[in-house]
């Protein structure tokens, strides 16, 4: 029998309070889900950045000589931008889970309950970001014994500047699968055009002061280049204007992705 | 009291420059306890008036106050207050049944072991209590529909909208849904909206039909009033081609000549027409035909539909209106 402790034919009142912080949770809770019940995909996702720092990386540093670095080891200088890397790519990514959804049922019941727009925004960005705190750190660790010296503090502190610009980027992300609904190849075409030129205008692979002027003046332009400085600052220990920019830039990219995600959300919904 | 108040709800669309208007200016009252399905072909404007009252779609004009909620002033709120199960399936593919109904009942307030124990309830009442860790995509479709449900009354809503509950199930499974549905209402009162484009599901499981057409309501009333009103049983009759001239005196009586077809073939001839009550004049008819000589062969009295409904409204067949 299906039961109800409700007045016949009466609406019932909601039940607890509702904040944007319990909703945030279930929406991330919810997608953590998946991770959790197949712990596999996180251990895979590991791979990558490894492959980055193993194959890439050595080839990076024969490449350019060492003045490009700002005195640091190669080491020391491409992990902050690998690290972002994996942000780049897992927040960016937080439209392409949702297209699935969009193509089923399972979106819409979820805009028909109760949960705010922008927690359903923010809950999956997390959800991306939150395997980078454990990737990042595991990395950092796999990477003393090759001469990486590591400040546990400063990487957090890092982290949780990349965690606030991937949620912008990730409600961009969001924004763009609904906005490319039923045409799966538009969001991949958007999404790996933009995300190339900025990854390689930030400096993440190779240093920027090496590449001609406009690279350089192009970069300025670029928010990520302002968080990878963040990182590369933070990551050899020390905090300076580097990272203030880093978060502003992070702060300012959460801003216009929530702002452009919800309005997104609610053109076509209340 | 009403659970659902709406006044000139207004839906319009923009398609490649051209305004498309979906709903136009729809008066709804619904009672609490009310069964009530919105009938009309597809395309009618039944599911927009339904996303439109669950805020999933935000109105171009007009009034709406769902369960004393207004849907523009507080969508959130209306959404806390209501229950929905939209045409799609509601489970994400690679998540556990039990995982979604949990989750669904976090979502609206409730702890986890509240939530759980719902989830298991409904399980149990919906044939899904060996699948709790079976992910969706494992699912047969009238398994997923069932969670559909399940997901929809995780919450025990007082209000349930649902959107072409049974399209695309099987014969069994579409009596199965009905049956849960109608269980749920009569245990508790619970009030339910449904849109359908299947006349029999509206008319066996709704008291309450509107029939909706090119965005206006048409029609607005019980299933078995708007029969016997606006349709009336079908009778057949055969009688000897060389009686043929009384009985249709008789029948005349009976029905407007219009109303009457005549088909005459093997020296038999066979009337048809429609009768407001016809099985209560039924007998009658058959007796004076006998008085007056002409008996009838053979008698064939068919009770109308909500198609023939949908027919006399609008001179369209219910079937063919999705392509008119």
């Amino acid at each position: 029998m299906i039961e109800q402790a409700v007045t016949p034919g009466v609406a019932i009142q909601q039940r607890g309070p509702r904040s944007l912080v319990t909703d945030t949770w279930f929406v991330f809770w919810r997608e953590m889900l998946l991770p959790l019940r197949d712990p596999f995909s996180l251990i895979f996702s590991l791979i990558q950045p490894l492959v980055f720092l193993g194959l890439f990386g050595p080839l990076l540093g024969s490449a350019v000589g060492a003045p490009a670095f700002g005195g640091q080891s190669t080491l020391q200088w491409f992990l902050p931008g690998v690290v972002v890397m994996i942000a780049l790519f897992g927040t960016s990514m937080t439209g392409s889970n949702l297209q699935y959804e969009l193509m089923t049922g399972s979106y819409e019941r979820i805009l028909a309950t109760p949960l705010s727009r922008s927690s359903l925004m923010i809950g999956r960005a997390l959800k991306e970001w939150a395997p980078l705190v454990v990737q990042g750190l595991l990395i950092s660790v796999v990477c003393i014994p090759f001469g990486f010296v590591f400040h546990p503090l400063h990487v957090l502190l890092g982290l949780v500047i990349l965690g606030i610009f991937g949620i912008g980027l990730g409600a961009l992300s969001y924004a763009l699968a609904l906005v490319s609904q039923n045409k799966e190849w538009i969001f991949w075409g958007v999404q790996q055009t933009l995300l190339f030129p900025l990854m390689i205008l930030s400096g993440i692979m190779l240093p920027i002061e090496a590449g001609p002027g406009w690279m350089k003046v192009a970069s300025l332009f670029n928010p990520l280049t302002y968080l990878v400085n963040a990182e590369r600052e933070l990551f050899a220990g020390r905090i300076g204007m580097d990272t203030a920019w880093g978060l502003v830039a992070a702060v300012v990219t959460a801003a216009v992705g929530l702002v452009v995600g919800i309005r997104t959300i609610s053109r076509n919904t209340n | 009291m009403t659970v659902i108040h709406t006044k000139k709800l207004t839906k319009t669309f923009t398609v490649k420059k051209e305004t498309v208007e979906a709903v136009k200016g729809v008066d709804i009252d619904v009672a609490p306890g009310e069964l009530v399905a919105f009938l009309g072909p597809n395309g009618a404007g039944k599911s927009t008036t339904l996303r439109m009252l669950t805020t999933l779609l935000r109105p171009t004009s007009g009034s709406a106050t769902v369960a004393g909620v207004d849907v523009e002033k507080d969508p959130a709120g209306v959404r806390a207050r209501i229950g929905y199960i939209g045409q799609g399936n509601g489970g994400g593919h690679s998540y556990r049944v039990i995982d979604e109904l949990i989750m669904q009942g976090r979502f609206y307030g409730m702890n986890t072991s509240e939530a759980k124990a719902r989830a298991e309830t409904l399980m149990a009442s919906l044939d899904l209590g060996d699948l709790a860790k079976r992910t969706v995509i494992k699912l047969s479709g009238g398994q997923r529909r069932r969670m559909d449900v399940a997901l929809g009354l995780m919450h025990s809503p007082g209000l349930l909208f649902l959107d072409e509950p049974s399209t695309g199930m099987d014969p069994q499974n579409r009596a199965n849904l009905c049956e849960h549905i109608m269980r749920m209402r009569e245990e508790h009162g619970t009030t339910i909206v449904l849109t359908t484009h299947y006349m029999d599901e509206a008319d066996s499981m709704s008291e309450r039909v509107i029939v909706i057409d090119h965005g206006t309501i048409i029609a607005d009333d019980t299933a078995s009033r708007l029969k016997a009103n606006l349709a009336g049983d079908l009778l057949a009759v055969e009688v000897a081609a060389g009686s043929a001239s009384e009985v249709r005196g008789l029948l005349g009586r009976a029905a407007a000549e219009g109303d009457i077809q005549e088909n005459a073939y093997d020296g038999v001839v066979r009337f048809r027409l429609r009768l407001a009550q016809g099985a209560q004049l039924a007998p009658g008819l058959l007796k004076e035909m006998h008085d007056a000589g002409a008996p009838a062969q053979s008698l064939e009295l068919k009770p109308p539909t909500l198609d023939d409904v949908f027919l006399e409204l609008t001179g369209r067949s219910l079937r063919e209106g999705a392509e008119v």
